[in-house]
């Protein structure tokens, strides 16, 4: 915005047919006085050349996914993106969510086909809704049929608890809680890391409404006696949601239904390879069991004689999470990626993404101050790794770590969600992308830094020294004089910040 | 298995790789690993039964482009659909920018790796903040619905009352997902959603109701403009005043398309605004285009409220430099859980991008030559519309959609658009059964794609199928 050059414009809209302009006059004669604008929006004034330059090199000022080895975001999946699913969704850019049936039967088919083929056999759920824009927003989808389902059986008053564990992503708690629920955490067992089975027992009663739950949990360990969990809930009357954001490396190994599970949600964006879009547009892919179909948000995308419908008339569903059918190029590109994985291909997908971890378990436990919490041995996808020995040794953290590696070309790693119950955490998710080359290289940066942060820790603390900025001074984030959420603001406050 | 086991996209699915992996790790096979983490009873003991897969993309894009090659689309029908997805035109330098694969792939990276997508969204909040004329945005969440759900919560919280009031031509389907957002497990949590109407020669909100619905149970007046109906609601300061009197918000959702020409909340005091960015140079996508916006004043009372992640700018320690940071991030849920103001996740962050080039393109000449041509052509559309026998136009201070009435035809919207299918002419979206009082009524919405003989293609296949 500081670019602004006054007169300047990136594009000329339509001009008005004459005889347009001369049947109905101004536009100024089309509004009342009181409701048109009186100042001009602040935007910038630029030539197009300028805005592509600027926005080039802001691309360029994003190390992205694609650039680097960006095993470091666990519960993420950092997947390549097939090029030729973008090809493919460019070829939708101009469907109306609202067209008439007949002439979307193709992309109904797709939406269909994705359900009832691939996610039904991978989670051995019975129907499927993609309206649900993302994970969280999934787990809230499954949030409000549990309330739904409990209104409909008029049980709602009674059952206002919602279990999960601290260990599975902050929406299985946030989301039912905006639902109206009360929240029970259970915390793992402090030696093993295991879900405290027992703990689980004493919360279970006739208050509960259901679970919300992730397994193999953030710590990459898969609760054993999981369906002995959704027994447990099952007993006592309330329903169970398991939260499959990433489910990369199960995919075809185990499933919802056989855990006892009546509902998950797939990330499309994370198993399924759609790209993450600088976080979204995403899809949280839902799948129920048949009795609560019923609840699904409409439209559902149903085959009957022949044709593919919109079905909107479900008296007992929950209505809309969002609008129209949802990211539905998302789903695309998954039903592409599935359909270019195969059934061996997901297998093996979840294979290597499991052998990847093990082979980064191996060479990240050679590094110094690296230590694995937990006495579980075993990890799924991804294992919740700390560097609190290395920052009582050398005073060099996890954010120095997340800092330092950038220097080196690698994209920054997930440390933890809150509350971080394992000291200075982070979480790498070597999915199947990465080669084993990949993950030696990264293996090294660590190492490396871990050399640094024990010869020359200063080095470390200080970092970036490679990066287009330099470290943030100030921290006005929380201070409403300093804080700037629009440039607007920050000129008006510029001085404090 | 007849196929080569090495896949394209999975570079330690060469078996040698894959075996010197195992030897590193101490296992026989992935079998072998998973039996030790995994409950035999819970494992998958046959392969998935799925379609054999097309390894060469070739035969992937025959395969997909085959099922889609009976469909239409808007490039193909001459489309006069709206209703909260709209065909604006996207200039070509957007798609350049969203296809970077930079911005498509990124994710969760930090403000030193990832500086470009943090600025691109800040410039996003900054740009909304200029066409709203409001000080303070966030990072974008999925839909319309879903941030006036987030804005009423939010009024809600701060006020500590349990009752919204929302306008009588909102879109159904919006209000149903603000309606899930209102909800509660124990009903005296829920906020109250009630419904103000409005006026039947206008369609502008009823003030005399709203003054009648209004009270000190009031969190906040939810109104749009423009409405779900097209018309443009010239009484924005009034409602304003009145919320504001009884001590509730005014919460204001906009096209951001018109705003090049109409009054921005900003300017009538609103307090919250809301609304879509997807015709801010976002395709369509079938409504995978959608990306709602918040906006607000600032105030910490409101800043503290806001449930999506929101980036402020900072310095670092080089001057002249900017850094971004989470403002107020102990409220996300990402922090807070159960006790967060909502919940956040994955949204709509490339979208966020996306508008911010179409807003830095048009600029605000731009914006405000597109809003005027818009009205132009609607207006020329309804007054063509108007010259077919049985078709009438009800509202008259309308934007970009407006509802067609066909009561006189004696034809139903759903007849008659299928009618036009025929001559390859979406209709408007019949409305007739989410607005009973306009009869047969279906929503048209006139972009700046419309040329004059688009609109008079219309009229004539409206003659014919009448």
């Amino acid at each position: 915005m500081e670019m602004t050059n006054p007169g300047e414009r990136g594009i000329v809209t339509p001009a008005v047919d004459e005889e347009i302009k001369n049947a109905v006059g101004d536009a100024s004669s089309l509004v009342p006085a009181s409701a048109m604008r009186k100042r001009a929006p602040g935007l910038p004034e630029l030539s197009q050349a300028q805005v592509l330059r600027h926005y080039l090199r802001l691309s360029q000022m994003t190390l992205g996914m694609e650039l680097d080895i960006d095993l470091g975001v666990g519960t993420c999946t950092m997947k390549y993106s097939p090029k030729v699913n973008e090809r493919l969704v460019a070829g939708m850019a101009d469907v109306h969510p609202l067209q008439d049936e007949e002439t979307m039967q193709g992309l109904l088919e797709i939406v269909y086909k994705f359900g009832h083929v691939f996610l039904r056999e991978i989670s051995g759920m019975d129907a499927f809704s993609f309206q649900p824009p993302g994970g969280s927003a999934a787990v809230y989808n499954n949030a409000v049929i549990m309330r739904k389902y409990h209104e409909v059986n008029g049980e709602l008053e009674q059952r206002n608890e919602i279990i999960t564990t601290i260990f599975s992503h902050p929406c299985d708690a946030a989301c039912p809680a905006t639902a109206g629920f009360n929240l029970v955490t259970i915390y793992p067992d402090p030696e093993t890391g295991l879900p405290d089975t027992e703990a689980l027992k004493a919360a279970v009663s006739e208050r509960t409404a259901g679970m919300f739950i992730t397994n193999p949990e953030d710590t990459g360990i898969f609760n054993p006696e999981i369906d002995e969990w959704t027994k447990m809930v099952h007993e006592v009357g309330g329903l169970c949601s398991y939260d499959q954001a990433n489910a990369n490396a199960i995919m075809g190994v185990t499933r919802a239904r056989e855990a006892g599970f009546d509902m998950c949600f797939f990330n499309l964006h994370k198993t399924f390879s759609s790209p993450h879009g600088s976080s979204g547009p995403g899809c949280g892919g839902v799948g129920v069991v048949e009795e609560l179909e019923e609840f699904l948000p409409v439209p559902v995308v149903v085959h009957r004689d022949g044709k593919y419908h919109l079905d909107y008339d479900r008296p007992n569903s929950i209505g809309r999470v969002r609008d129209f059918m949802g990211n539905v190029q998302v789903v695309l590109r998954s039903y592409a990626w599935c359909m270019a994985m195969g059934a061996r291909g997901l297998r093996e997908a979840a294979e290597v993404s499991m052998i990847n971890n093990q082979y980064l378990e191996k060479k990240l436990l050679e590094v110094r101050g690296v230590t694995k919490p937990y006495s579980t041995e075993g990890r799924i996808d991804q294992i919740r790794w700390s560097l609190e020995k290395m920052k009582e040794e050398t005073g060099v953290g996890v954010g120095d770590l997340n800092r330092r590696v950038i220097d080196y070309g690698v994209q920054s790693f997930f440390t933890s969600h809150h509350p971080w119950i394992v000291p200075e955490p982070f979480t790498p998710e070597p999915c199947e992308t990465y080669s084993k080359a990949d993950i030696d290289y990264w293996v090294s940066v660590v190492q490396r830094v871990s050399d640094e942060a024990y010869s020359d820790p200063e080095l470390v603390r200080s970092a970036p020294h490679n990066a287009a900025i330099h470290k943030i001074r100030s921290t006005p984030f929380d201070d409403p004089d300093r804080w700037a959420m629009t440039w607007r603001a920050y000129l008006k406050k510029r001085g404090k910040i | 298995m007849k196929k080569s086991k090495v896949h394209p996209y999975i570079p330690n699915s060469v078996p040698e790789v894959k075996e010197e992996m195992l030897r590193e790790v101490g296992a026989r096979d992935a079998e072998e690993l998973y039996s030790r983490m995994i409950p035999e009873r819970l494992l998958m003991k046959r392969p998935m039964d799925l379609p054999e897969p097309l390894l060469s993309e070739l035969d992937l894009r025959r395969h997909v482009e085959g099922i889609l090659e009976g469909d239409w689309d808007c490039s193909e029908y001459l489309s006069f659909l709206g209703g909260g997805c709209w065909n604006h035109y996207v200039p070509e330098v957007c798609d350049v920018i969203a296809s970077r694969s930079e911005f498509l792939t990124a994710y969760a990276g930090g403000v030193y790796s990832d500086l470009g997508r943090f600025q691109a969204i800040y410039e996003f909040q900054s740009l909304i903040g200029e066409l709203v004329d409001m000080d303070v945005s966030c990072i974008p969440t999925y839909d319309w619905g879903a941030a006036a759900g987030n804005a009423v919560r939010m009024a809600s919280r701060v006020t500590g009352r349990k009752e919204i009031l929302v306008p009588k031509t909102i879109s159904p389907a919006r209000l149903s997902i603000i309606s899930n957002f209102c909800d509660s497990v124990h009903k005296p949590d829920s906020i109250n959603v009630k419904t103000v109407d409005y006026d039947r020669e206008t369609g502008a909100l009823d003030i005399g109701d709203l003054e009648g619905k209004i009270s000190e149970s009031t969190a906040g007046v939810y109104f749009e403009n423009p409405t779900y109906l097209g018309v443009i609601e010239p009484q924005c300061a009034e409602i304003t005043s009145i919320a504001h009197e009884h001590g509730a918000f005014a919460v204001a959702g906009v096209d951001p398309i018109s705003l090049g020409v109409l009054s921005p909340p900003g300017e009538y005091g609103a307090d919250i605004c809301c609304g879509e960015a997807q015709p801010l140079g976002i395709h369509m996508l079938a409504g995978g285009g959608s990306c709602g916006f918040l906006a607000s004043k600032d105030e910490e009372r409101l800043v503290g409220e806001y449930p999506a992640r929101m980036l402020s700018i900072t310095d670092t320690e080089v001057e002249g430099e900017y850094g971004f940071g989470q403002a107020k991030y102990e409220r996300t849920s990402y922090i807070a859980r159960e006790s967060a103001k909502d919940w956040v996740g994955t949204t709509t962050g490339l979208w966020a991008i996306v508008s911010a080039v179409y807003m830095s393109l048009m600029g605000p000449q731009g914006m405000r030559e597109l809003g005027e041509g818009i009205l132009q052509r609607s207006h020329y559309a309804a007054r063509l519309l108007e010259e077919v026998e049985g078709v009438s136009v009800p509202f008259r201070g309308f934007f970009k959609e407006f509802p067609v009435n066909f009561d006189a035809t004696g034809k139903k919207v759903s007849e008659i658009n299928r009618l036009l299918l025929d001559k390859k002419i979406f209709g408007g979206t019949d409305v007739s059964g989410e607005f009973p009082e306009l009869g047969q009524s279906g929503l048209y919405c006139v972009t700046e794609r419309h040329t004059k003989s688009d609109l008079d293609r219309l009229v004539e296949a409206l003659r014919e199928v009448l």
